[in-house]
Parts: structure tokens; C-alpha cells; sequence
């Protein structure tokens, strides 16, 4: 019997079908518990499933570059979800095209306010330059902040993961930010969503209706753009 | 459906080859992803079905961020030994970016402003 299972196990743990269906129901799992327990912003879907796929993986000595093998598949739809982006942009053209003053000095300032603060704080707590532009793109969409991070000499996979925190925590703690600080236009909802916490922050966004979406796909984007621009420029400065 | 994957697919393709050729630092589905809006401008309308398919993409937008957040236990020591100060850094950054974008864009396009 044990054996059966020996061979089992190690059959299944070779296919990459494995680790895509785990990540796939743990997922589907964690969404089920999010919405029976309330919607609590803490049992964010993305927490959940992260927190028990790393235990699965711990429990049976996988490493992560095995479970990538399967979990490429899910994520290598980033790249097409990013070019999709474009439809509730262009939905929402003539409602963007109407403030663009207002977009890019939110934006611009936004922007500037997530790289500055981050590295402030983390350096004074005493961490190194290596670890800090790691974390100083952390609000922009993964496959730009590694990017960035990689060519300024930080850590990438660092980076992915601080990304990933980064989306939880906007996505997770601020709808409670914008209610407590009493922001009801949806446009800035949006856009604030967007440019603190990414693809994760515009998946919340997305239940905000179609103009935050819209704005935080938006803010998305740009936010990648304008980090990707003035970071090396900003750090250039910091280190010298 | 599948002409609809292969429309994303096929900006996606066309936006890495353009990072690859002008040598930017810029990602190649954000660069599709001004394409497709470019491609929808000309147009003048979203194909339904295209539509269908982005709606059900995006929906399950968070899924796809799964993967890369499991890399999480390949830093656990770093992240251990330095959890104090990262995680201050993450939370108040993020949090203070919300709040500062989101306060600024309200202001200057008015609380009342219904789009």
C-alpha cells in the first residue's frame, strides 16, 4: 500500500499538472472562504492561497522552481490579462481623457510617494542597498518592477515577492484607507488602487465598478512607466 | 473565444518584439496593451467577443499573481532577518500611497464629480 502510493507521488509530483491544479483549487478554495467569511479584507483570496500552497510545498520538501513548473501555465496569463487592460481603458476613454491635470499630478505624486517612502523607512531600519531598490519598485506591476530592480543591481525574485505583499496589503487594507479617509469618486478610488498596489489592487478594483477599474488598470500602467523612468535617476542621486 | 486569445496573444507577441528592438526598459504586454488600445481606437468599438473574453481574463486577474507570490519561500531568511523593518516599509508605504493618491486625485477633480 505504501508503496503504491511512494510510486504514486512521485509520478504526480513529476507532471506539471500537479502544482497547476493545486494552485488552481487552492485559489478556488481560498475565494470560497473569503466570500463565506464576510469578505473580511484579511483573508484576501491571494494571502490565503499563497499561505497554503507554501505550506503544501514546505510539508513535502518541493522546491519552488518544481512547483513552477506547473504554475507557469497560470502565470504566464499575466502577459495576455495585461494586454486586456486595454478594453476597460478604452471604455472609459472619454471619462479619463476628461482629467488629465488632475491623472498625472495624482499619478506623478502617487508614484513618487510609494518609491521615497519605502526606501526612507526600510533604510532606517538598517536594511541593505542591495534589499532596498529591491523594495523600491514594489508598488509596480511584477514583470516591470523585477525588470527595474534587476538593472539597478537588486534581487528580482526579492522584488517579485515584495510585489506580491505589496498588491495584498493595498488590496486588502485599502478599501478601509479610502472609506476612512472618506474617498467616494470612484476615479480616485481607482487610480489609488492602481498606482499603491497593482494588478492585485485593480483585481479589487474591478468590484469598485467600471470607472475604478478602468482608472486602476490605467494607473497601472503609467505608474510602471513613470517608476521605470525616474527610479534609475533617483537612485543614481541617493547613492552618491 | 479563440480569436479573441489570439488577438491578446498576438499584441502581447508584437509589443515584446518592439522592447526587444528599441531596447527599452519597458514591458512588452504594456506596450501591447497600447496597442490593442490603439487597435480599439481605430475601430471605434469593442468586438463582443473580445469583450467576453477580457471580462473573464480580468476577472480572475488576482489567480494569476498566485505563482509568483509562492517565490515568497525563497526568501524566507532575508524576510525573517529583516521582517521588522520590510514590513513597516510595506505597510506604512503602501498605505500612505492610497491615501496621498487618492486624496490629491479627489480634490483636484472634486468629491462630486460622477463620471
Amino acid at each position: 500500500m505504501n508503496d503504491k502510493v511512494a510510486i504514486l507521488w512521485v509520478y504526480l509530483s513529476a507532471t506539471p499538472l500537479l502544482h497547476l491544479t493545486l494552485t488552481v483549487c487552492f485559489f478556488v478554495l481560498a475565494r470560497w472562504f473569503y466570500r463565506r467569511m464576510g469578505k473580511r479584507s484579511w483573508m484576501n483570496p491571494v494571502l490565503l492561497s499563497v499561505l497554503g500552497l507554501v505550506a503544501v510545498l514546505v510539508l513535502t520538501d518541493t522546491p519552488y522552481s518544481v512547483y513552477f513548473e506547473g504554475a507557469q501555465f497560470v502565470h504566464f496569463m499575466l502577459g495576455p490579462a495585461t494586454v486586456a487592460l486595454a478594453i476597460p481603458l478604452y471604455r472609459q476613454w472619454s471619462t479619463l481623457k476628461r482629467h488629465p491635470i488632475a491623472l498625472t499630478v495624482s499619478l506623478l505624486t502617487g508614484s513618487l510617494t510609494a518609491v521615497l517612502s519605502a526606501i526612507f523607512i526600510a533604510k532606517l531600519g538598517g536594511v541593505s542597498d542591495q534589499a532596498l531598490i529591491s523594495i523600491a519598485p514594489k508598488s509596480v506591476t511584477t514583470p516591470v518592477a523585477m525588470g527595474i530592480s534587476e538593472s539597478l543591481g537588486g534581487l528580482p525574485s526579492l522584488t517579485a515577492v515584495v510585489v506580491i505583499l505589496t498588491g495584498i496589503l493595498g488590496a486588502s487594507l485599502g478599501p478601509w484607507v479610502l472609506d476612512k479617509l472618506h474617498i467616494t469618486n470612484p476615479m480616485a478610488k481607482g487610480l489609488a488602487m492602481g498606482t499603491a498596489s497593482h494588478g492585485i489592487g485593480t483585481g479589487r478594483a474591478i468590484y469598485m465598478g467600471d470607472v475604478a477599474a478602468a482608472f486602476s488598470g490605467l494607473a497601472m500602467g503609467l505608474n510602471g512607466l513613470a517608476t521605470t523612468i525616474f527610479l534609475p535617476v533617483l537612485w543614481g542621486w541617493l547613492t552618491n | 473565444m479563440l480569436e479573441s486569445l489570439a488577438v491578446l496573444l498576438f499584441c502581447q507577441l508584437i509589443g515584446e518584439l518592439i522592447v526587444l528592438f528599441l531596447d527599452v526598459p519597458i514591458p512588452g504586454p504594456v506596450v501591447g496593451m497600447l496597442l490593442l488600445f490603439l487597435g480599439l481606437m481605430i475601430r471605434g468599438e469593442i468586438p463582443e467577443p473580445l469583450s467576453q473574453t477580457a471580462n473573464g481574463l480580468l476577472g480572475q486577474l488576482s489567480l494569476l499573481f498566485v505563482p509568483a507570490g509562492v517565490g515568497v519561500m525563497t526568501h524566507l531568511t532575508l524576510l525573517g532577518n529583516q521582517w521588522l523593518p520590510l514590513s513597516a516599509s510595506l505597510i506604512v508605504s503602501t498605505l500612505l500611497t492610497i491615501a496621498v493618491t487618492g486624496l490629491l486625485m479627489q480634490k483636484l477633480v472634486g468629491k462630486g464629480d460622477e463620471p
